[in-house]
């Protein structure tokens, strides 16, 4: 047979090809321009972000496509993550902006890095293949160390880069080594290979479960879960506010469609392995974020420590999807699941947005103390900010509450009725933390009188975020319909 | 057959409230109030039709609304009344009136906001006496926390952020346990209608679980013995509005839910911790009337008397008797003294308030001699002090009769302890009201006390003429709820094993 290149179909990937093109244009634009040209490199970058979209969207069919030699799929989970990744990713640009401005950051480099880690992120929505996974994961990480240390004045930045580096480097690390052990066990890197393999159990269950532990490590430190959680506080401190924004949001979608891919799409058969384990990390993460949320002055700190609980909290649901042997609730858990990522992410991206909107120059938002007063000088974003705490500590009719409620659902239907108690008493817990935020900006007095300034864009966008906490806290059907079709059209 | 009646009640006050929220700062006050004013009047104007239309002699739903909301756990938006709830409905409207007028001149700060939270909460309390879908009752219950968490951390006393945390974490503790009854019952029926769940087999052990999630849900809004901490440092805490909503209407939530969930679903768990939710009743009745006694602070005083009051409805509901008699007098005597008790607690923290905004002090020993200088003011008070107490006449006294009769005919010593209540109700109400108004002036302060102005008169004028009349012909009140409740004790008759 002749060494023949056949190009191969490269429809599904369109999205992922205008998006790396893009990415070396804004650089060229910048290399050539200079700095001019911060305005065109902000316009370009969130018009490849709707160019994306709207590919996305022309390339959706709802069938599952998959190309590269099956390395790379195209399906309708997909399509939605990769949806939820551009709109985050571009709410992201938004609210930063200012703030990067304000403090001469507002580089190409930025733009370039959140582009490219983008990118990562579609990879690995759209990975059918370990490979493909890991490329995707490594493509996103690199870029956010370094985002991570774009203030690169700051020690603070650059401590929290060197250590995330670190640390995340050896997660990735350990991934590898349990894919390369599963790939042992199954002798394939292909997704849907190793499901198959899996379902005839011609694997080798020693070799395959030491994997899993180390894929489920792996997992656990990008998704930042007890006991590996230890990076994320200090992540979210460190990094300067918009950093913290990105962080804490399109690759939180990201990882969850990871951890999806290859837990349940290649190895849920192992689920009765993997879903213990899920679970002691999941019942661990929410009982530690709640505590050691409780202790914190700092407002970032804080909400690192409340993304920890709220990582639990989802990885709950995707522990419930087999149980008694059959997988009759799967769909049910693991649209759960993928609900509460999306609900995390609406909720934080409206957390730290108002957090980007108070600051200014020379001024950052940090401790609980700075949010003092703010329903006297501002009583919309007051009301945005109170709408994200409440939703938050799941109380109704906010988008959080529902996404409690459909994984406790999920929970008690698996029969794992002392589990939710655990859950729910540490979420009281937790509301005490929120609560407190809430004080501070309703019951105290200011404790500075500036007023707060803000881009159109930015206060529309804003006023939107918040109001979407409140209205699919209303209406939540919709959504989740959106995440269960998108799963079922996906998984069998 | 969908009627939305229910949902104006619901909806009427809180697109009022965004309306009133729209009218800004401070500076649009004057805007803020009439605006208030009008919703909260609109929304008492919509729930009229709820009780010229009730039909007395069936114990169904009335007012039926159902449209489906999550379609993925089959969630409905679904309402109705039977007669245990729309009274509360009538009750909850035509107290957020009173609530808007006692703070016009009051507060004075973020007005629009005050008002807002009030008409919210008014809405939100509707939706709960109204839903028939589990989620969507949760979903009010809890969402009425956030208003009135605003409303004590705002304006409230000195210690009121403490005050209004501690209210939040408490009543949040009792319902997050309850939301796990809720999904499991649906995981057993597979759906969220309360109705359905009335019907639903359910095993003791299951029974039991339910009966004490829910138990603890309620029992912390009640309040009951041991749970009702959190009770008199709200009361002491919040704005006089605060007080008023909290114990003329979030406190009969909690009884309520154990007349919609306890009672009805888990009806052989109900008939065994029978005794023992007697006994803590009658503790909150004879212990917490002991405890009210010897308060310095009035308010703390009528809060302990609540709690006191909401012993008395606690008993009612929990006394099974073979004949139905006593129990049905117990819980008809019980839903009247609810809504008796909204009417007089809510008046008596009118009152206080109404002094407290002349001379800014709560505490017994500031006053004295009040007659003196507030003669209409004593009358009116000396009306609610009474009806607090039971005197026969008022609507205090039709409740407390009724419950003391189905408890002798119950068991007599069990009615022999609560009628102690009428006497230490009487001890700790008139012995405050001697101390405060009676006597010689005595400081300067209360020589220069002014009396009620017309707004103050009108609030109390009509709040008297409702006890009074409740005293005098209670019929309208239990003529309503008689199919109910009537229905609901055969229900429970019925095991459920």
């Amino acid at each position: 047979m002749l060494n023949e290149f056949v190009l191969p179909n490269l429809a599904p990937a369109y999205p992922e090809l205008l998006l790396l093109t893009m990415a070396c244009v804004i650089l060229m634009v910048d290399a050539f321009m200079g700095a001019a040209s911060r305005a065109l490199v902000a316009a370009l970058s969130l018009l490849t972000l709707f160019g994306c979209a709207v590919l996305t969207a022309l390339t959706a069919t709802g069938e599952t496509t998959l190309t590269f030699s099956n390395m790379f799929v195209d399906d309708a989970f997909a399509d939605l993550l990769k949806m939820l990744i551009y709109g985050s990713v571009a709410v992201v640009f938004v609210y930063s902006r200012s703030f990067l401005r304000d403090r001469g950051l507002d580089k190409a480099e930025y733009y370039v890095l959140v582009l490219l880690a983008t990118l990562g992120m579609m990879v690995m929505a759209s990975a059918n293949h370990f490979l493909t996974v890991y490329l995707g994961l490594e493509l996103m990480s690199l870029s956010i160390y370094a985002l991570v240390a774009i203030d690169r004045e700051s020690s603070r930045s650059i401590e929290a880069a060197m250590k995330y580096f670190i640390l995340g480097s050896l997660a990735s690390g350990l991934l590898l080594y349990g894919l390369s052990m599963m790939y042992g066990a199954t002798g394939t890197l292909e997704i849907n290979g190793v499901l198959q393999a899996l379902a005839m159990s011609q694997a080798n269950d020693i070799v395959l479960v030491f994997g899993l532990v180390f894929v489920v490590a792996g997992f656990a430190f990008k998704l930042g879960v007890v006991p590996f959680h230890m990076w994320v506080p200090d992540v979210y401190h460190g990094a300067i506010t918009p950093m913290t924004l990105f962080i804490s949001t399109a690759p939180k979608i990201a990882t969850f469609a990871m951890v999806l891919r290859i837990l349940v799409f290649g190895a849920i058969p192992l689920a009765p392995m993997w879903q213990p384990m899920l679970l002691i990390m999941a019942v661990l993460s929410i009982i530690v974020g709640n505590l050691a949320a409780i202790a914190q002055t700092n407002i970032k700190r804080m909400l690192a420590y409340s993304g920890i609980s709220h990582m639990g909290f989802m990885l709950l649901a995707l522990t419930t999807g087999v149980f008694n042997g059959h997988a009759a609730y799967a769909l049910e858990a693991y649209t759960s699941a993928f609900y509460y990522i999306v609900a995390y992410v609406l909720m934080s991206l409206a957390s730290f947005g108002v957090l980007l909107l108070m600051s200014r120059a020379g001024y950052e938002v940090e401790t609980l103390e700075d949010l003092k007063g703010l329903n006297q000088r501002s009583p919309w974003y007051a009301a945005m900010m109170m709408f994200v705490m409440f939703s938050m500590a799941g109380i109704p009719f906010f988008i959080g509450f529902f996404a409690k409620l459909s994984v406790l659902l999920a929970v008690i239907e698996a029969g794992l009725i002392g589990v939710a108690i655990v859950a729910v008493i540490f979420s009281l817990i937790g509301a005490f933390y929120y609560l407190r935020v809430v004080k501070n900006m309703y019951f105290d007095a200011p404790s500075d009188a500036a007023p707060i300034v803000a881009g159109t864009d930015v206060r529309v966008l804003l006023s939107l975020n918040g109001l979407a906490i409140a209205g699919f806290g209303l209406f939540p059907g919709w959504l989740m319909k959106l995440c269960q079709e998108a799963l079922a059209r996906s998984l069998y | 057959m969908n009627s939305s009646l229910l949902s104006l009640a619901i909806w009427t006050p809180i697109i009022g409230a965004f309306i009133v929220l729209l009218t800004g700062d401070d500076r649009n006050a004057r805007i803020a109030r009439p605006l208030a004013l009008i919703s909260a009047i609109a929304g008492l104007l919509v729930t009229i039709p709820l009780y010229t239309g009730f039909d007395h002699a069936t114990a169904n739903m009335q007012f039926v609304e159902q449209y489906a909301w999550i379609e993925r756990f089959n969630i409905n938006y679904f309402l109705g009344v039977d007669g245990i709830s729309v009274l509360f409905i009538l009750l909850n409207s035509f107290i957020t009136i009173f609530v808007v007028i006692a703070a016009w001149e009051v507060i004075e700060t973020r007005v629009a906001q005050y008002m807002a939270a009030f008409l919210m909460m008014s809405g939100l309390i509707n939706g709960i006496f109204s839903a028939l879908d589990g989620v969507l009752f949760y979903v009010f219950f809890e969402a009425s926390l956030i208003p009135m968490y605003i409303i004590i951390g705002i304006w409230g006393g000195p210690n009121r952020v403490y005050a209004a945390i501690k209210f939040f974490l408490y009543t949040l503790l009792g319902s997050l346990l309850m939301l796990i009854a809720l999904i499991y019952l649906f995981t057993q029926s597979g759906s969220f209608s309360i109705l359905e769940w009335h019907q639903l087999k359910l095993g003791m052990q299951p029974q039991i679980l339910l009966f004490l999630a829910f138990l603890i849900a309620f029992a912390v809004k009640v309040p009951m013995w041991p749970v009702h901490t959190w009770l008199p440092d709200a009361h002491v805490e919040a704005p006089t509005g605060g007080s008023v909503v909290l114990a003329a209407i979030a406190l009969k939530l909690g009884a309520y839910g154990f007349l919609r969930f306890s009672l009805p679903i888990a009806p052989d768990a109900s008939i065994y911790f029978g005794p023992m939710m007697i006994t803590l009743s009658l503790i909150a009745v004879v212990y917490i009337s002991f405890v009210a006694l010897v308060q310095q602070d009035m308010k703390k005083l009528v809060a302990y008397s609540s709690i006191a009051h909401m012993g008395f409805v606690t008993l009612g509901f929990f006394m099974f008797d073979s004949n139905r008699m006593g129990s049905m007098l117990g819980i008809e005597g019980a839903l009247v003294q609810m809504i008796s008790h909204g009417f007089v607690s809510g008046a008596m923290f009118l009152c206080i308030g109404v002094m407290y905004d002349r001379l800014h002090s709560r505490q017994i020993a500031d006053y004295g001699g009040v007659v003196n200088t507030m003669p209409k003011f004593a009358a009116f008070f000396l009306l609610f002090a009474m009806a607090n107490a039971g005197l026969p006449a008022t609507s205090g006294f039709v409740g407390e009769f009724m419950v003391i009769l189905g408890a002798v005919k119950f068991n007599f010593w069990i009615g022999f302890l609560a009628a102690t209540s009428l006497i230490l109700g009487a001890a700790y109400t008139l012995w405050m009201y001697k101390r405060v108004i009676f006597g010689e002036v005595a400081n300067p302060h209360v020589a220069e006390l002014t009396d009620i102005n017309c707004r103050e008169f009108l609030i109390l004028g009509v709040l008297a003429i409702a006890v009074l009349a409740m005293g005098l012909y209670p019929y309208p009140f239990t003529d309503v709820m008689h199919a109910s409740v009537d229905n609901l004790l055969k229900h429970v008759a019925v095991s459920k094993l």
